[in-house]
């Protein structure tokens, strides 16, 4: 298919097909079609899984409907974030955590830990599972033809088991783009026939290139950008995430004051990139966490770090680009209306 | 690769090519292909002296920021400011309408010292 291969958490990974300008425009637009395999899934299953989750992580579990999915950080010891996850509760008994490649070994290690004190078995089956995303405001259309499920009946957030292009599958219809679509997580010997198959019925392959700039237009985090070990999620406009309940590192979030705090940047030129200083009155005042060119806007977009100080008085910003200050000015998130 | 014979190569993947006095510089088809999108073009200023091998230019994709290098010393006497607003004339013309600065140059030996364009396809070999 011609796609430009990188190393991402040690697979490799097509970058783009060709375009991630064009791959960007295909999700937002149409069907674009992701592999994202790469993903780690844990199974959570036993009388207190629900008691588990609702420890490990920060939002509420005992929320989650059988059939349903919400989005989740686990949180350590000392206020940061080990991980951010998709939790997923396709029937009454059994949970399944979606977590970044990068991170499975780190967090098996940190969940086995938890999970010491609770009746349940957490199983990592991401050897054993593939998972594609078809993303975009024509998914469902196009889905709708090699599914034997009732698409119509399963709004956003929900998880359900039909069979894609004759394979059984889990769906749910969830994903990181901002768009309406599906994540199907399937054998890793299906995988191939149903790409090809969704490929064949008009969906986009799309690249991680084009996740990334999908992702950073909803001002969505991607972990070791905008989370880490360090940050305090309370601090970044995913706050909503962390629901006042016990949990495990609660207090550590809680108690710390916000010196800084991650928010949304437009520039008016250039292009901002990760690590480029951000400045106010000559002074370094924040880092960009992730910037790109957004394709939709044709503007500069970055997630940064900024000194909340700063952010009070509505000072002057600007990303030095190169060694040159680009004016810029903070941006409620997602920068682009859905 | 697109590599035109009337012209001349740095290995770093900019063309120049010399019109009366004057040498036109841009990058190569290779370069735009392995870039990707180019979504914005930071040209030098008219009037600029500039050295050979010195970075005046940055061709920006959705990915990455490249320098681009001066091959030949001398002044910055045009820049494509068609690329301001379709800097995809990069990826779309690189040799003809996707040009980035011309060079009035100091010495025209440099010129001379460029790679030839059988020497760029070598490096492009090895580069694979």
């Amino acid at each position: 298919m011609g796609g430009r291969m990188v190393d991402f958490a040690g697979w490799a990974m097509p970058l783009d097909y060709g375009s991630i300008k064009a791959e960007h425009l295909a999700v937002r637009q149409g069907a674009g079609l992701f592999d994202v395999s790469h993903m780690g899934e844990f199974w959570i299953e036993g009388p207190e899984a629900l008691a588990f989750l609702e420890y490990v992580t920060t939002n509420k579990a005992a929320r989650l409907k059988p059939g349903r999915a919400q989005y989740t950080m686990f949180p350590n010891a000392s206020g940061g974030v080990v991980d951010d996850a998709y939790l997923y509760r396709p029937d009454d008994a059994r949970y399944l955590l979606v977590v970044n490649a990068a991170n499975v070994a780190k967090d098996w290690d940190h969940l086995q830990a938890l999970s010491r004190d609770f009746d349940v078995r957490l199983t990592d089956r991401s050897d054993e599972t593939a998972l594609l995303a078809l993303q975009g405001p024509k998914a469902a259309e196009l889905l709708r033809d090699l599914c034997d499920a009732d698409l119509g009946a399963y709004k956003k957030n929900a998880v359900f088991f039909a069979r894609v292009a004759g394979r059984e599958a889990m769906l749910a219809r969830t994903g990181y783009t901002g768009e309406d679509g599906f994540e199907i997580f399937l054998k890793p010997e299906d995988a191939a026939h149903v790409f090809t198959a969704l490929r064949e019925a008009g969906a986009t392959p799309a690249g991680l290139g084009a996740r990334d700039t999908l992702r950073l237009e909803m001002g969505f985090p991607l972990y070791g950008h905008e989370l880490d070990d360090a940050t305090n999620p309370l601090c970044t406009p995913y706050a909503w995430v962390v629901k006042d309940k016990p949990f495990f590192g609660r207090d550590a979030i809680f108690g710390q004051a916000c010196e800084t705090r991650l928010v949304g940047l437009v520039l008016e030129r250039g292009v901002p990139r990760e690590g480029y200083p951000v400045v106010s009155g000559g002074e370094e005042v924040g880092r960009v966490t992730s910037g790109t060119l957004s394709p939709v806007l044709g503007r500069g977009i970055a997630l940064a770090w900024v000194k909340s100080e700063v952010l009070e008085d509505e000072a002057d910003l600007a990303v030095m680009v190169r060694g040159r200050e680009h004016p810029a000015r903070v941006h409620p998130l997602p920068f682009i209306r859905r | 690769m697109n590599v035109p014979a009337d012209r001349k190569y740095r290995n770093s993947h900019e063309w120049a090519k010399l019109e009366g006095e004057v040498v036109t510089v841009g990058i190569t088809d290779y370069a735009q292909h392995e870039l990707g999108d180019v979504v914005y073009v930071e040209l030098p200023e008219v009037g600029r002296e500039v050295e050979a091998g010195e970075a005046v230019a940055v061709v920006e994709s959705v990915k990455t920021a490249s320098d681009i290098y001066a091959p030949v010393s001398g002044e910055v006497v045009e820049v494509n400011g068609a690329l301001e607003e379709s800097p995809e004339r990069v990826n779309e013309d690189p040799y003809g309408e996707g040009w980035l600065f011309k060079i009035r140059p100091k010495d025209p030996s440099e010129y001379e010292g460029l790679l030839d364009p059988d020497a760029y396809l070598k490096v492009l070999e090895e580069e694979g």
